[in-house]
């Protein structure tokens, strides 16, 4: 305390002399900064640092509270405050002076006071609501200073709710004069595009004008957000390609200022962003990547000058090139690029070189081939980064002939790093390729005993998971389970007869079940000496006690015979009085069924079959016991959110519009399960938190439901890209030219000749000979001779592959015969119900074979085709009557809404919007708005001359789910018919706009299959339906939900009513329910599909519409109050 | 994006933290604290990335470095930002100072931690890479630095009381800053 004293004294002199000289104190009030950085380097310990820095903040804290410090005094307390902040002491209490500074002082204060609060607060700190006044008050500004200084700080964090304040006057600064302010004002719309991308949908054109500016500054700022933008949505700014290439080319040629040059590359960061974005707009769009082809060319040739910076551009030119549709010519070039790379000695060069070969190596593993050397160079070099990188590009050319080399490389590096990120990833990758590569057993459980002891319990949950899965599935054939099964409990065994109290918990786990469920598998094992060993786990100190409840679910399975039952009785009756009630309850478990070997048999089946194990997550068993407890009286059970809420209510003042006294009604109850992620239903919430305990100490069978299959037998299932494997798919043939061809054989052949000259050298060579064995499939040379490529190991027992698959393939399956002449049928009788616009003569020929339609007809009819094309019916009606073709174009929409299904004629739907068209196909859609669900109707129109075939359409969205209705993958189509699939749309998370994408494949009698792509956009409203509650209902509901928004509306005011009015409007185009109005404030209702809900309170206020919306789901609010605006403005 | 801008010295001294990311205090205490452990292990000839670590945002981050003398320029970044392109915007960085400072030195960084990060703002803002044309840059400081000439000649001064105490002998400030080596080295292009 004294020391405070002291120091207020000592501080006080400077105070003084500071008010009366200006000049001086400038001086003086830097020194005190300097007195404080002298200070503390002067200090030894941390601890005295500690007590300096506390000592100058209550001194800091006393000057800024006193009314007499000056805004300038004031300034400089700031930068010792930021300092003192920086090295990690709170000084919270200077928040609130940093947003007066920056409110009161004149520019250079302010611009101090803006830096502190940009530094001291975050976008949600309640005092930065205190900042938006002066921040609206600089950017109306003349000083262009103020403008910059609050365009930044706005850039750097702006509370969200708070953006529709200060979003015209941003705006407005893009047409500044002034070039910096245009160009920081693209950036904080940017930022506000990131956090609120709703807030900004209306002034999309004006990015394009930012684009579009003639300061070449302001066009790279845009840059971000398209790039940005680009990344969501490619298909939506195809449109732009065109001029994103101009300005390349433009920036490549030299045009612009000499001032954008860096070391004399014309603006290198500008082409950098381009070229990402172009990588973005060409992926897998052969006709978008058409247009870059030259300028990418163009890029590579003059980025040819030995700096930094170009080897910056020309990376992302290659990587460009491998991402886009590849085109032959500039694969070569890149490739040369990246040999550039990987060779070079510049070890960042050679460090993106890894990363370049390891992003195309799955297209091109040629490429590996030819730097193999280097690439064993690099494994050994002594940068663990390099490294690592190595690794990872291993990984991706691993195949069952070099799976062993590499996974030991892996493991090797895995001993010697220390890092817990790295660890968790490589342990991952090992244990994939164990599982898709192994060749044998006991190299398989030798790999994955590594994994463990090494993965420890860092690694992700679901390794042990699927290795336990894969052992209790099995494979194919059962012998090969039982050798698999009987080699791991050898080799558990023996671990833990060694030092078990070294592994890691999760492995112990993983022990200890396969333990439980196979030693049996050891003839010669008594099941005591496994008892044995497992109560020796128990007794350990390290072991978690989750671990322990795995040894005693081990051991309640392996229980039997007398000795065996006696190790249990021991160790049960040390448990039973466990602190802990899990293990309490495992050790009960235990001592009973040791005693009945019949109820053991019949509680845990050995071998059993495991899938008929069902969990009643639900609870239902006990609904009886609740009822009983119900009508003795007992409350019902409410989930804790909903308790607490009532407690609140209790206590506290409501404040709450509509707050209706609540009564623990039923219906309250129900919305709020509703809610409920688990959708128990409200008797078996009652319960709740004993399921969580039963599910927890790892009950007779594994639980594998709800975890995430990783590993499959095709590899790693998730992380593969379905988008990069079609792109290597789709390389063509003139990349694995011939030359590359041979230098990847004489890579192979020369490696057995070469001449042993160096020792080292040679090693080397063995080692590339055995990693890269097997990435030349046309000529297996092989040296460790394996002739065959070994097949698949572990193969997933058939019978649970197929039910997943035949799930997911439902749609693409190739189905029988029969089916297919079903689906003719149907087609035909499709096409022929719109007799009015077809032709005479086809559609009584047509409608002849409909009128007949049964099987035989069909039958006949797909034998002529089979047989005869060019006998076709349809071929021949063409023919005779041209003019038909053209009469079905022309009043193309009205005829394709003929199309439309019987069972939505009647409803509202959306125009019919063309998708995709290529000279054969053309793709149209509308959806049409039923009471309980929205429908996607596409249209396939086929307008060639020809039949098409095998038709394949599939429909998916990312924000949507999508079913298709109804029977029809539509197989064929004949020539100039028209086919209509349905899809049921449900949200899945609210969006303002919401996409479909999808792919037909189709098959033309000459042609081989092509693919058509195509998107559909909808706005949300479509998904809106009114909500009927009343006002009763309303007010409950409103307190039951959590997500809410606020804004203002502009009113519709040239009515008598101007709320009715605007009400009206807004249910008339968006379906909203009306539920009451009462004078000046109107309530109003509705849900998204699938229950939903959104609540709407209105009041007129200020001659504006003042909404307030809550709904139980997040960001359908913000969605909804776009799409009120947008109704509001088109009336 | 840009997730955070640390520069510390050789004994991972913070000499200026920006985040454009929300961390907490204390985290990101941490988060220097282990950047500082990551790099300063690092000896001059490996590569200037560093990957992994879970600490800013998981897989999806690393982290580009330059050493100078006695500093250590650290960016951390998404992977939405060119490896090279960062470093030189580094140098960039470097270069300018250098030209602000007039042969820049660990000093000027701790006594001119505002004007640093004034500088900072005009080449870096909310996280997007704002301007590299180092003229560009300067003439953008230079308008502020007028600004204050016209607020009553009051930038003579911190320049005068850094002069001074440049030219103080002090002999109680060393043990972290090592005067010797003081100077940042701006060399045209470091190793890398």
């Amino acid at each position: 305390m004294s020391d405070v004293v002291e120091k207020t004294l000592t501080a006080l002199p400077s105070l003084l002399s500071l008010d009366s000289q200006p000049g001086s104190a400038k001086l003086s009030s830097t020194s005190k900064l300097g007195s404080l950085i002298r200070g503390i380097t002067e200090l030894t310990s941390k601890h005295e640092e500690e007590k300096l820095i506390q000592r100058e903040l209550l001194s800091i804290k006393e000057q800024v509270a006193s009314p007499n410090t000056t805004m300038r005094q004031m300034k400089e307390l700031m930068v010792r405050t930021i300092y003192c902040e920086m090295l990690g002491y709170e000084a919270s209490f200077s928040y609130i002076h940093a947003i007066k500074l920056a409110q009161q002082g004149s520019v250079l204060e302010k611009r101090v006071g803006y830096l502190a609060v940009s530094l001291f607060l975050n976008e949600s700190h309640e005092l930065l609501l205190l900042l938006v006044n002066t921040v609206l008050k600089d950017l109306q500004s003349t000083n262009l200073i103020e403008v910059c200084m609050a365009l930044t700080v706005v850039s750097q964090m702006f509370p969200k709710d708070m953006i529709p304040a200060i979003l015209p006057l941003v705006e407005e600064k893009l047409n500044h004069p002034k070039e910096i302010i245009r160009r920081k004002a693209v950036l904080a719309l940017y930022k506000f595009y990131l956090i609120a991308p709703n807030q900004v949908q209306h002034i999309h054109n004006k990015f394009r004008k930012a684009l579009c500016d003639k300061d070449p500054g302001v066009m790279t700022a845009s840059l971000h957000i398209y790039l940005q933008m680009i990344q969501e949505n490619p298909e939506g700014y195809k449109d732009l390609t065109g001029s994103f290439v101009t300005i390349l080319k433009q920036v490549v040629g030299g045009k612009l200022p000499m001032d954008f040059n860096y070391h004399s590359v014309p603006a290198p960061w500008l082409q950098i962003q381009l070229l990402r974005i172009l990588s973005l707009l060409g992926k897998n769009d052969p006709s978008t990547s058409e247009i870059m082809y030259e300028v990418l060319d163009e890029s590579l040739r003059r980025a040819g000058m030995n700096h930094n910076i170009t080897y910056a551009i020309l990376y992302e030119c290659v990587k460009c090139i491998y991402t886009i549709h590849p085109k032959s010519d500039l694969l070569e070039k890149a490739a040369k690029c990246i040999g550039n790379f990987v060779l070079s000695p510049k070890i960042n060069l050679k460090y993106l070189g890894l990363k370049a070969l390891t992003y195309v190596v799955q297209q091109d593993p040629k490429l590996a081939l030819q730097h193999q050397m280097t690439i064993i160079e690099c494994l050994d070099h002594p940068d663990l980064i390099i490294k690592r990188e190595t690794l990872e590009l291993l990984f991706r050319i691993t195949n069952a002939q070099n799976v062993t080399v590499i996974v030991e490389k892996m493991l090797e590096f895995l001993r010697i790093s220390k890092d817990d990120h790295n660890t968790i990833d490589l342990v991952g990758k090992v244990a994939e390729l164990a599982e898709k590569y192994a060749p044998d057993n006991e190299w398989f459980i030798e790999t994955m005993n590594t994994v463990f002891s090494i993965g420890g319990d860092v690694m992700q949950p679901d390794i042990p998971n699927s290795f336990l899965k894969l052992l209790s599935e099995g494979f194919d054939s059962v012998e090969e389970d039982r050798k698999l099964r009987l080699f791991a409990v050898n080799s558990y065994i023996s671990l833990l007869q060694g030092e078990p109290g070294k592994l890691p918990q999760r492995f112990l786990q993983v022990i200890s079940w396969v333990l439980g469920e196979y030693s049996y598998l050891k003839e010669d094992l008594e099941s005591a000496a496994v008892l044995r060993l497992l109560a020796k786990l128990l007794d350990m100190k390290n072991s978690s006690s989750e671990t322990k409840s795995w040894v005693f679910m081990a051991m309640t399975k392996l229980c039997e015979g007398t000795a065996g039952v006696s190790v249990a009785q021991e160790v049960s009756e040390t448990y039973s009085s466990s602190m802990d009630t899990v293990l309490r309850q495992r050790a009960q478990e235990l001592e009973h069924l040791s005693q009945d070997s019949e109820l053991c048999a019949k509680v845990l089946p050995r071998g059993g079959d495991r899938e008929h194990v069902e969990v009643d997550s639900s609870l239902s068993f006990l609904d009886g016991f609740v009822s009983e407890a119900l009508a003795a009286g007992a409350a019902p059970y409410k989930p804790p959110h909903q308790r607490q809420e009532e407690l609140a209510q209790a206590k506290v003042l409501s404040l709450e519009p509509y707050s209706l006294s609540l009564p623990i009604s039923m219906s309250s109850c129900s919305i709020t399960d509703r809610q409920s992620p688990t959708l128990l239903s409200m008797s078996s919430g009652l319960s709740g938190d004993s399921t969580d305990l039963s599910h927890k100490g790892g009950s007779t069978t594994l639980k594998l439901d709800g975890v995430k299959r990783v590993w499959g037998r095709e590899g790693y299932l998730s992380q593969k890209e379905p988008v990069e494997e079609s792109a290597q798919v789709e390389v063509p043939s003139p990349v694995r030219s011939p030359n590359q061809q041979e230098e990847g054989d004489s890579s192979h052949s020369q490696t057995p000749t070469v001449t042993p000259t160096l020792g080292c050298e040679q090693e080397k060579q063995q080692l590339a000979s055995s990693l890269f064995l097997g990435l030349s499939t046309q000529s297996p040379v092989c040296l460790m001779g394996k002739s065959e490529p070994a097949p698949q190991r572990f193969r997933r027992k058939a019978k649970s592959l197929n039910t997943s698959e035949q799930i997911s393939n439902s749609l693409i399956s190739s189905p029988s015969a029969v089916d297919n002449l079903l689906c003719n049928n149907l087609l035909d009788s499709s096409i022929t119900s719109e007799p009015d616009l077809s032709p005479p003569e086809r559609t009584t020929e047509l409608t002849t074979a409909n009128g007949t339609c049964n099987t035989e007809t069909a039958l006949t009819d797909s034998g002529m085709k089979g047989s005869n094309p060019a006998l076709n019916r349809d071929n021949s009606v063409d023919a005779t009557d041209p003019p038909s073709h053209e009469d079905m174009d022309r009043p193309k929409n009205v005829c394709l809404m003929s199309h439309l299904p019987a069972e939505l004629c009647g409803l509202a739907h959306s125009e019919i919007t063309p998708l995709c068209t290529n000279q054969s196909l053309s793709l149209s859609a509308c959806h049409v708005q039923k009471e309980d669900s929205l429908v996607l109707v596409v249209f396939i129109n086929n307008c060639s001359d020809s039949d098409i075939q095998q038709t394949r359409i599939q429909v998916d969205s990312e924000d949507l789910e999508v079913s298709c209705v109804g029977d029809s993958p539509v197989e064929e189509l004949r020539s100039l018919s028209v086919a209509v699939c349905q899809y049921s749309l449900t949200v899945k998370r609210p969006l303002v706009n919401v996409e479909v994408v999808g792919m037909i494949s189709y098959q033309l009698p000459v042609v081989t299959t092509q693919e058509l792509q195509f998107s559909y956009k909808l706005p949300l409203s479509s998904f809106i339906r009114p909500l009927m509650v009343s006002t009763e209902e309303y007010g409950t509901m409103w307190l039951a939900f959590s997500n809410d928004t606020k804004q203002n509306l502009t009113l519709i005011s040239d009515e008598q009513e101007p709320l009715a009015a605007t009400l009206n409007v807004l249910r008339k185009k968006l379906q909203l329910h009306i539920v009451e109005i009462i004078g000046m404030e109107g309530i109003v209702a509705c849900s998204l599909l699938q229950d939903q809900p959104c609540l709407m309170h209105c009041r007129v206020h200020a001659g504006t519409l003042a909404v307030w919306l809550r709904s139980p789901t997040p960001d359908l609010p913000d969605c909804l109050i776009y799409h009120c605006q947008r109704a509001l403005q088109c009336h | 994006m840009i997730k955070a801008i640390l520069i510390f010295n050789n004994h991972g001294k913070p000499r200026l933290i920006r985040f454009y990311q929300y961390f907490a205090e204390d985290m990101q205490q941490q988060i220097i604290r282990e950047t500082f452990h990551l790099v300063s292990k690092r000896d001059d000839n490996v590569c200037n990335f560093l990957e992994g670590g879970s600490l800013i945002g998981g897989s999806d981050y690393k982290l580009i470095y330059r050493h100078y003398a006695t500093l250590y320029f650290v960016f951390c970044v998404d992977s939405s930002e060119s490896e090279l392109g960062i470093l030189d915007l580094i140098q960039v960085f470097v270069e300018t100072l250098d030209k602000c400072f007039e042969n820049v030195c660990e000093l000027d960084l701790i006594f001119h931690m505002d004007k640093v990060h004034y500088i900072l703002q005009e080449v870096v803002m909310g996280g997007m890479v704002l301007e590299t044309n180092m003229n560009e840059i300067v003439a953008q400081v230079e308008l502020q630095n007028r600004m204050e000439k016209s607020e009553g000649g009051l930038s003579a001064a911190p320049a005068r009381a850094v002069s001074a105490v440049k030219n103080m002998n002090l002999p109680e400030i060393p043990r972290n800053i090592n005067i010797g080596d003081i100077n940042i080295k701006v060399p045209s292009l470091s190793p890398f």
